[in-house]
């Protein structure tokens, strides 16, 4: 992999806080409440990962972040300015690779820039992103010619080459197998290290939050309310088999109510 | 397992068994060789029976272009025989026209009975069946006629065509994009719609200033209806993960539009293009049988009044070599559009 700093401008991570946010939807049934005054700062380049049962309201947090949907009440802050709509500085990364099917992997990494106008003039960022995730070779292919692993990859290449401030990761390894998963997870730390955006990542999956994130914040079921955060300040590259992890991970289990388990 | 899945495109196995698939492999060119046996003999047969059995003379004139017809069909066997000589060297060819021999075998037979129970014994009677070689009279008659008709429809089924595909696309767009367009324009399609354009055709006459508008008009109509519904579904059913996406990369309003709803709905679009074009045929040919004094329809109508069964044959073998042939363009350019597309249906 070859670094993004050629062609990088200055890309430190934005603070994100968001200040009492509730959050539901109108369904004919009636409200359905799903986000219940969460509160939370994140810090610039901090890497963040919400944990919760699933259909929780996670996703809807970072719904609300990247400014996709807008909060019922409080407010979200990025860098100080409210959110008040999508920003190519805040990109998501779903849970499927959402590649257009029509475009080669090097025309959808290209959206964003092609979306802003900005492709003429920096169509070598495209490359360099592909390199980033090693797809140089498949920049002619088309989606349905990839791996899942791949797919998922060229979906964060398509993320990180409009250099955002903030990285939203909504469960994107959660459809890969486990050995691409755990490749990945590395590959994903390698990349936040040295991009240093600010990182908030949804899963499921609770050894990949504590392995990833320095900063895990547990939700309880819907209507999502922040039950407990764990700080984890282990310093990367970090090891699987780290039996403070592994603590972690019980306590956190526990407050799912699902260590009995361990 | 029967032996035709054994014969089948496998890759050669290793060892011992190529010879095995080498003997599968030339099992199925000898039985390519001997269909092409069959082909040639059928042709040959043909230029035979044609050439030396006499013809059945019906009423007072003798049957025209009868030795042209033959001395054709001699030429053609010739020709047969002079690819199958090629093709025991060529191997391009040799795939290609052994590929085709069943098809020509059966053509064969087909010409076969034709001559001899039209040209040789007049059991299929005159006037309503024709012998091949009145088809070539026709053609070498009548040529002026046909092409004229057949550029009078294709000017009129061009124009009809494309502002149907244009109106209905747009249409389409709009309607699967905007919810106020949809509110009105839903109920007018569903309404008009399914009535068959053909339908309106003494209305259309009657309207509009010339029957040539007129039949732009109901072609027009007849695209637009098929090619608006598919569109209109391709576009509402877009993944709404594709707008998400788009939006956080900063995309406006008319990239959403252009660069992905449009083409995310393109297979959608041609479905409706291919349904409209099928329709547009039916229309134009009725629209000329009724209203429009040229064209391939009029022909038809024309040579039924006249009793000249043979040019409307002519006219109809014609009318299915271009239609099919516009389909065939059809699905070219649909197959360039969609070329990242895997598993398009081969026209």
């Amino acid at each position: 992999m070859v670094s993004l700093a050629a062609v990088e401008t200055a890309s430190a991570g934005a603070a994100v806080s968001v200040r009492s946010v509730s959050h539901g939807f109108d369904l004919e049934s009636g409200p359905l409440p799903v986000l219940e005054d969460v509160r939370l700062d994140i810090r610039p380049g901090e890497f963040v990962a919400f944990l919760g049962p699933s259909g929780c309201g996670k996703s809807t947090l970072l719904r609300l972040v990247a400014g996709l949907d807008h909060p019922k009440q409080g407010e979200i802050r990025a860098d100080g300015l409210p959110v008040a709509g999508p920003d190519p500085s805040r990109v998501v990364v779903f849970q499927d690779p959402t590649l257009y099917p029509w475009r080669t992997v090097w025309r959808n990494v290209a959206l964003g820039l092609e979306a802003r106008g900005l492709l003429r003039q920096e169509s070598a960022r495209v490359d360099a992103a592909l390199r980033l995730v090693g797809l140089q070779d498949f920049a002619q292919a088309y989606p349905h010619q990839l791996s899942g692993g791949m797919a998922q990859r060229a979906s964060l290449a398509r993320a990180l080459v409009n250099d955002p401030k903030i990285l939203i990761l909504d469960e994107p390894l959660g459809k890969l197998d486990s050995l691409t998963r755990l490749a990945m997870q590395t590959e994903l730390i390698e990349l936040w290290r040295r991009s240093g955006f600010t990182a908030l990542l949804v899963t499921h999956d609770v050894e990949e939050a504590f392995f990833l994130a320095q900063r895990v914040i547990v939700f309880s079921p819907r209507p999502a309310r922040i039950l407990r955060e764990f700080r984890n300040d282990a310093p990367y590259p970090r090891r699987r088999g780290d039996p403070a992890l592994a603590e972690q991970r019980r306590a956190a289990l526990a407050e799912l109510g699902l260590d009995a388990s361990w | 397992m029967s032996s035709s899945d054994l014969a089948g495109p496998v890759a050669p196995p290793e060892g011992g068994g190529a010879s095995l698939w080498r003997a599968l492999a030339s099992g199925e060119e000898a039985r390519g060789w001997l269909w092409a046996s069959a082909a040639l003999l059928g042709w040959a047969v043909l230029a035979a029976a044609s050439f030396g059995l006499p013809d059945k003379t019906v009423g007072f004139v003798e049957p025209l272009y009868a030795r042209q017809t033959s001395v054709g069909f001699i030429l053609w066997a010739l020709a047969l025989i002079g690819v199958a000589g090629v093709s025991t060297v060529h191997a391009g060819l040799r795939r290609r026209f052994l590929r085709a021999a069943p098809w020509l075998t059966v053509l064969a037979a087909f010409f076969v009975f034709w001559e001899i129970a039209t040209a040789k014994t007049g059991t299929l009677p005159t006037p309503f069946f024709s012998p091949p070689n009145s088809l070539v009279e026709v053609y070498l008659e009548d040529h002026a006629r046909l092409i004229d008709s057949l550029s009078n429809s294709m000017r009129l089924l061009a124009v009809g065509f494309l502002w149907g595909a244009v109106l209905g696309f747009v249409t389409g767009v709009s309607i699967g994009w905007s919810q106020v367009l949809g509110y009105w324009v839903h109920p007018v399609l569903r309404f008009l719609g399914p009535v068959p354009s053909t339908a309106l055709m003494p209305l259309a006459f009657f309207f509009f200033p010339s029957s040539f508008s007129a039949a732009v008009f109901l072609i027009a109509l007849a695209t637009w209806f098929p090619v608006t519904v598919l569109t209109w579904s391709g576009v509402a059913g877009v993944d709404k993960a594709y707008y998400d996406v788009a939006r956080t990369l900063g995309a406006s309003q008319r990239f959403l539009i252009l660069k992905v709803a449009i083409p995310a709905a393109l297979p959608n679009v041609f479905v409706g293009l291919f349904m409209g074009l099928s329709a547009s045929f039916s229309v134009l040919v009725a629209a000329e049988m009724m209203g429009v004094k040229s064209g391939l329809g009029w022909y038809l109508q024309w040579a039924q009044g006249w009793a000249a069964y043979a040019n409307m044959y002519g006219a109809l073998i014609v009318m299915a070599l271009v239609f099919s042939g516009l389909i065939t363009l059809l699905f070219a350019v649909r197959d360039r559009a969609l070329a990242w597309q895997k598993g398009v249906v081969r026209w």
